[in-house]
């Protein structure tokens, strides 16, 4: 079972933290097919949130196929991100190493870098949108 | 589904002075509803209104679909903790719990003495005695141990220590979650709403400045700013709810179903706090930009 925490300061929505910390913990292998998550109960509890807030997330989940909700027992992981995304995060990694590196030599400082690299998020976010 | 609490044109008014006037608002149920606005604004008078403590001079105003506390059954369904969550300071906490089990006919005894034993509060112990953060656990305790459908909470955990304020939410939401009860609670501090309410009105000088869904309002408002422009020139769409000129510069908070298409705004989304004090009317935190703006009435 993984516990839950909140960061105040990262402007990230506290449903959106949820998500991600379950996607974290799933790509890390601390969560697997089967795995219970916490109950909303715990959760709200725990963190003092708003149970819809934790409601959210986990249906977001359940939308993205990494969870199901098994009514009057709780909500289970049904996807273990196998050890071939991990492996493919190793070389996607060594990719973006090269690119840094260019980005470097071009003359672009952290700042630029983290620009471009959420402009083309977005946009590709966009355009997949569409 | 029945609203919370549902009211139509509701005034209260003391001599000559409106505490609440106009108020027209319906707050779904199964929500926790934030009621937020400075010292006087009306919020204790709403609360009233809806326990039932107070009767209306005006319009009315319907809890979970009846008149508030019009019978045994209705005071049943609603749990009530008042400002500074009050209790018998002569009286044990076993007494408090007795109390309430002759008062409520549907009181959950075991819940009230499993969250007594869960908090380390002592049965024996006079209420008197307390620490601040027990006595508000006590208070809490008594209204949720009369499974209420709905609970209202007046400024709870204003006179509380962060740490104590911590440990009642958690217990709130919790019990929330749990027994799936509606929540309106007041509080003049944004901060100590924002993670634990979905819903929130905003009350100003005895009026209900905005109402909604927190998520809904949130995606609806942007902070524009770009060079000066007449806010009267905007689309119809957008709805302007404060702008703030320098002689080159236009800040202007809008509220727009649509997204904003204009590229020559700079456009921003403000959080929870910042979209509160627009409505109050002060200047918003992200507007501070170190220049100095110059406020134009308008």
């Amino acid at each position: 079972m993984i516990e839950f925490h909140l960061d105040g300061r990262s402007g990230v929505a506290p449903y959106l933290q949820l998500i991600q910390q379950v996607r974290q913990s799933l790509r890390l292998g601390l969560l697997r097919e089967g795995d219970q998550l916490p109950t909303v109960k715990d959760v709200s509890g725990l963190l003092a949130i708003n149970p819809n807030t934790v409601l959210k997330a986990y249906r977001e989940l359940e939308y993205e196929g990494l969870a199901a909700a098994r009514p009057g027992v709780g909500t289970f992981v049904t996807k273990t991100l196998s050890s071939d995304s991990i492996a493919a995060y190793t070389e996607l990694s060594l990719d973006l190493e090269g690119w840094l590196s260019k980005a470097r030599a071009a003359g672009l400082d952290d700042e630029s870098i983290g620009a471009i690299f959420q402009r083309t998020i977005r946009t590709a976010v966009q355009e997949e949108a569409l | 589904m029945t609203a919370a609490i549902e009211a139509l044109g509701l005034g209260k008014r003391y001599g000559r002075r409106w505490a609440l006037s106009d108020c027209t608002l319906s707050i779904p149920a199964g929500r926790v509803t934030g009621l937020v606005g400075p010292n006087g604004a009306g919020k204790t008078t709403l609360i009233n209104l809806a326990t039932g403590m107070l009767a209306p001079t005006t319009g009315s105003i319907t809890v979970l679909g009846s008149k508030p506390a019009s019978g045994p059954e209705q005071l049943a369904k609603v749990g009530y903790v008042a400002q500074d969550t009050p209790t018998y300071a002569g009286l044990t906490v076993e007494d408090h719990l007795r109390f309430g089990a002759h008062m409520n006919p549907g009181w959950d005894a075991a819940l009230a003495h499993k969250r007594m034993s869960q908090l380390g509060i002592d049965p024996k112990q006079k209420a008197g005695k307390l620490s601040g953060g027990q006595r508000a656990q006590l208070a809490l305790t008594l209204a949720i141990a009369k499974r209420p459908e709905l609970l209202i909470l007046d400024e709870p955990i204003a006179s509380l220590d962060p740490l104590a304020r911590r440990e009642f939410l958690q217990v709130l939401m919790e019990t929330t979650a749990e027994h799936e009860i509606s929540v309106v609670m007041s509080s003049h501090l944004v901060a100590d709403l924002e993670r634990v309410t979905d819903y929130l009105i905003v009350l100003m000088s005895s009026r209900v400045q905005v109402t909604g869904d927190i998520d809904e309002l949130l995606a609806t408002h942007y902070l524009l700013s770009g060079a000066r422009r007449d806010p009267a020139a905007l689309p119809a769409g957008q709805q302007v709810i404060s702008a703030r000129h320098t002689d080159r510069q236009s800040t202007i908070l809008v509220r727009s179903t649509e997204p904003i298409l204009d590229p020559t705004w700079s456009v921003s989304q403000l959080d929870l706090e910042d979209l509160v004090l627009a409505y109050m009317g002060n200047t918003t935190a992200s507007v501070e930009t170190g220049h100095k703006i110059m406020e134009e009435q308008r």
